[in-house]
Formats: structure tokens, C-alpha cells, sequence
């Protein structure tokens, strides 16, 4: 396949994924969009209007870049591994496979379409947080390379799940008792600081941790731990699921006999 | 003339132990229309799976057009449309953007695909469905639309597997004749069913699997003669029974 076939092949599937996003808009934007925007009613106005300020912010601004993240994280991996599960099920995944597209390509494909879903949800969130609270951006550069590669990484993560899922009960098992605990776990609602010394260094190892305060550095120019650490985690997980999710699909496992 | 389809010794085991594939070795010649039969379970499926990249083969190769199937497989695949035996779109989409975005996973732009698809629906008399979502069509157009599918990037070999199955028997005549119109324009057509009536009248070889092994393979006029000009029908059960009885003796 030459360059230029392969990148039609690649609009193709983006095409494709951008048209199903906003036909079923009501299962795949709006849901993310409503549930944050309670978190920003109750959290942030009702709660938060009564605690005191975390790093010198409102407790609404200092929650805001963690809501947008965790919109995103769930979306992005909602999307592929939804996508894949359905894809496998219903054997239209034969369409991709059949064809002379690289595995590289296919997963591509899978995971820019959890990178879109992502960024959708996240822009709406975003739009929507700027009712309850001023925003200011801090850093553009930092803001959008952790929002996309969160989102790369929870899609290449939502796409190894799609992979192993047998059923309907495989593709939520991971994201209710895995995904929302890191997440909530992942100092969205509070700066780690404010952790006992123990349950800081328990968090080193919860990697939304490091993802939600590159974003909210991007924002607020605030993190608990230093961006350059936060960068570096999440390449190593990029690269580690990349390699599997590559490795799965050359071995064929969940689509080819 | 080229081959379109060379496979020589291919074995398949799966996981399980099952050999679905025992050292098959065919061709089939550019041009050909060429009949794939056997029971169920015989591995004209496992057979088709690895022709079309969707099966990993377990010994000897496979070549489509001369391309290796494993080692050249983007390039095999580009020779090849493929009709699978159950349906296989996403129903939610609609019949024209199926084909586009196959087309589109050809390489193939979508100002290119959407001037191909339109003689391929009223060729399969479709046209008038382009916009409905593909749940709302009927059994037979189903069947049709995976045949433009298959079809959307000009593939040189068509594989059909059982793509009459469940279709009435008008509708199935003019499956038939629209076969024998791309055969005739050149596309090699591999079609694999359990309606012999179909095989003996559309193809010029047959080639008869049972158990993971050929048992015939050769011209179907041949073949028909030199059983006495039998029905196929009749051949093929009393090959197939005979077979089964003699692994029972």
C-alpha cells in the first residue's frame, strides 16, 4: 500500500468515527458532558464554595482541569474499547482486516478515533466549566500535549480491553473497578500534599496522578509533582501499550484464528 | 495466464487440536469461475479465511496472483473481494457508506469511490437504497450489498462464500446472472455453496473438499462425464458417503 493510499485509508476511518461520534451524540457526548457539569454544581459551587483555597485557588479552579481530564480519560477509553468489542462482534471488523491495511494503520485508526471522542467530550467540559469559574491558561504547550497523550494512552489502554473482552460484562469490568477508582484517586478533588506521608507515596504509583497534574499545570502553572516526571510516565505507558496492542494484532488474538 | 489462486500442501490446525486443513494443494486460473464444495466442516471456510488474511495458516502456502498470502499479504489482499457467508456490516450505517468506507480502506478517495458505487447498486439493483441504514433492507439485498462491498475496489478475485444462502430462487438467478456478467469481464470468482444446481450451472471447475482434504478437483464438463453425466448432486453425496464410509470401515 503506497503513502498516499494509506492515508486515505486513515481519513477513511477517522471520517467514519467522527460521523458515528455525532450520530449517537446522545450516548457519546452528552452523558460525560452532564455528569461533569454536576460535579461542577456540587463539588465545585455547593462544596467547594466552603472549603478553603488549595494552592491559593478556589476549590472549583483547582478541580476543573482534573473534571476535564477525567472526562477525557473515560471517553477515550470508552470509545475504543466499545468500538473494538462491537467491531469484533458483530465481524465488521473483517472489513479492516480484509483489506491490504497495515495493523499499524488499524490501530491507528481505533485509537484517533478515541484521541477525537476525547477532545470533543473535553472542548464541551471545557465550555461548560467556564460557566461556574474563570479560567486562565498557564501553559498551551504542556495543556495540550498532556490532554493528547492522556488521551492516547487511555485509547491504546481502552483497545488491549477490547481485545481480551468476551462479552458485554468485559468491557466495563476494567473501567468501573480499575479506571474510575485511579481516577478518583488521582488528586482530581485535592492536591496529593494533602495526603498523610504514607498515601503520597502510595499515589507515586497511580499514573492518572501524573496526567492530571501535567493538565492542571498546563492551566493553573500548579503540580504536585514536577511536568518533566508526568512526561516521562506517560511515554513509558504510551510506548508499553503501544508495543502490546501491536503485538496482539500481529498474533491475530480476539480477531484471526 | 497467470494463476489467480496457487496453494500448495496448506495445513491449518487450530488450538484445539481440530486439523480443519490437511495438506490442501489447488489452483484456480485467472479467469475462472471456479466451484469450492464440500459439507459443513469440510474447510472451504478455514480455506478462504487464510486466502483472505482472516486465518493464520499452520504449514505449506498459499499465493494469490503470485503474492504470498503471509510474506506479500497487503498485496495479495489487494487482489481480492471477499463475500463472507454471514453478514458482516455494521447495521447501523447506511448502504452507501458501507461501500465507501471499503472503498476508502483501498486507498481508494472517496470522490473515486462515490463515482464506482453507483453502476455497482444499480448493477445489484440497490440504488434506490444508498441512504437507508442497512438493518432496514431485506435478506436478499443484504446478501447484494456485501457483494458491493466486495466489489467497490475492482478486485481481480471474487470469493464467494455460500452467497445464496437463504435467497429465493429468483433472486438467486439474477445473482447468477450478474456473476457470469463479471466473470465474463474478467474477475476470477471462487464461489463456495450448497446449492449444486448453482455450482454446475455457473462454474468451469470444481474442486470438492471433505474432512481438510481435496478429494476432487478437475473440470466440471469432465467431471460430469466421467461420472456418466449424473447430477452433481448425486455425485457429490454418493463421493462424500463413500468417503465417510470408508474411515468407518
Amino acid at each position: 500500500m503506497t503513502t498516499s493510499k494509506m492515508w486515505t485509508a486513515y481519513v477513511t476511518m477517522m471520517r467514519k468515527e467522527l460521523v458515528r461520534i455525532f450520530r449517537i451524540w446522545a450516548q457519546t457526548i452528552l452523558p460525560p458532558v452532564v455528569t461533569t457539569s454536576l460535579y461542577f454544581v456540587v463539588f465545585g459551587k455547593f462544596i467547594g464554595s466552603q472549603l478553603a483555597p488549595i494552592h491559593g485557588l478556589q476549590y472549583i479552579q483547582f478541580i476543573v482541569p482534573g473534571l476535564i481530564m477525567m472526562s477525557v480519560i473515560t471517553s477515550s477509553y470508552m470509545n475504543t474499547v466499545s468500538n473494538f468489542y462491537f467491531a469484533k462482534f458483530m465481524r465488521n471488523i473483517d472489513e479492516m482486516l480484509v483489506s491490504p491495511m497495515p495493523d499499524w494503520l488499524v490501530i491507528a485508526g481505533f485509537i484517533s478515533g478515541g484521541v477525537m471522542r476525547g477532545l470533543i467530550v473535553g472542548f464541551f467540559v471545557l465550555v461548560v466549566s467556564l460557566f461556574f469559574t474563570h479560567l486562565a491558561i498557564f501553559n498551551i504547550f504542556v495543556l495540550l500535549a498532556a490532554l493528547v497523550m492522556t488521551s492516547v494512552l487511555f485509547s491504546l489502554a481502552g483497545l488491549i480491553n477490547g481485545v481480551f473482552a468476551k462479552g458485554f460484562d468485559g468491557i466495563s469490568i476494567v473501567p468501573t473497578f480499575v479506571l474510575t477508582p485511579l481516577t478518583y484517586l488521582g488528586g482530581i478533588f485535592y492536591s496529593i500534599s494533602q495526603f498523610p506521608e504514607f498515601w503520597q507515596k502510595v499515589s507515586l504509583f497511580n499514573p492518572i496522578r501524573y496526567m492530571v497534574n501535567a493538565f492542571r499545570y498546563g492551566f493553573l502553572g500548579i503540580s504536585d509533582v514536577p511536568v518533566w516526571v508526568c512526561f516521562a510516565v506517560l511515554t513509558g505507558f504510551i510506548a508499553v501499550f503501544a508495543g502490546i496492542i501491536l503485538w496482539l494484532f500481529q498474533r491475530g488474538m480476539g480477531v484471526k484464528n | 495466464m497467470r494463476n489467480a489462486i496457487e496453494v500448495k500442501d496448506l495445513r491449518k490446525r487450530y488450538d484445539k487440536g481440530v486439523e480443519a486443513l490437511k495438506g490442501v494443494t489447488l489452483t484456480v486460473g485467472e479467469g475462472d469461475f471456479f466451484a469450492l464444495l464440500g459439507p459443513n466442516g469440510a474447510g472451504k471456510t478455514t480455506l478462504i479465511g487464510i486466502l483472505t488474511g482472516l486465518v493464520y495458516k499452520t504449514g505449506g502456502s498459499a499465493a494469490i496472483f503470485g503474492h504470498d498470502v503471509t510474506d506479500d499479504s497487503s498485496r495479495a489482499k489487494t487482489y481480492i473481494g471477499l463475500v463472507p457467508q454471514e453478514f458482516n456490516f455494521n447495521i447501523f450505517e447506511k448502504v452507501e457508506d458501507i461501500i465507501i468506507t471499503q472503498a476508502g480502506y483501498y486507498g481508494i478517495p472517496r470522490s473515486e469511490a462515490l463515482k464506482r458505487v453507483e453502476p455497482i447498486l444499480k448493477d445489484l439493483g440497490l440504488w434506490e437504497k444508498r441512504h437507508e441504514p442497512s438493518q432496514k433492507l431485506s435478506g436478499g439485498m443484504k446478501r447484494r450489498l456485501m457483494i458491493a462491498r466486495a466489489l467497490i475496489h475492482h478486485p481481480k478475485l471474487l470469493i464467494l462464500d455460500e452467497p445464496t444462502a437463504g435467497v429465493d430462487v429468483e433472486l438467486r438467478r439474477q445473482m447468477w446472472t450478474f456473476l457470469r456478467k463479471i466473470n465474463a469481464e474478467g474477475t476470477t470468482i471462487v464461489l463456495t455453496t450448497h446449492y449444486l444446481e448453482e455450482a454446475e450451472q455457473l462454474a468451469r471447475n470444481v474442486a470438492i473438499i471433505n474432512k481438510g482434504e481435496i478429494l476432487v478437483n478437475e473440470p466440471m464438463q469432465g467431471f460430469l462425464e466421467r461420472h456418466e453425466n449424473k447430477k452433481l448432486e448425486d455425485i457429490y453425496i454418493s463421493l462424500i458417503e463413500g468417503e465417510h464410509n470408508d474411515k468407518q470401515l
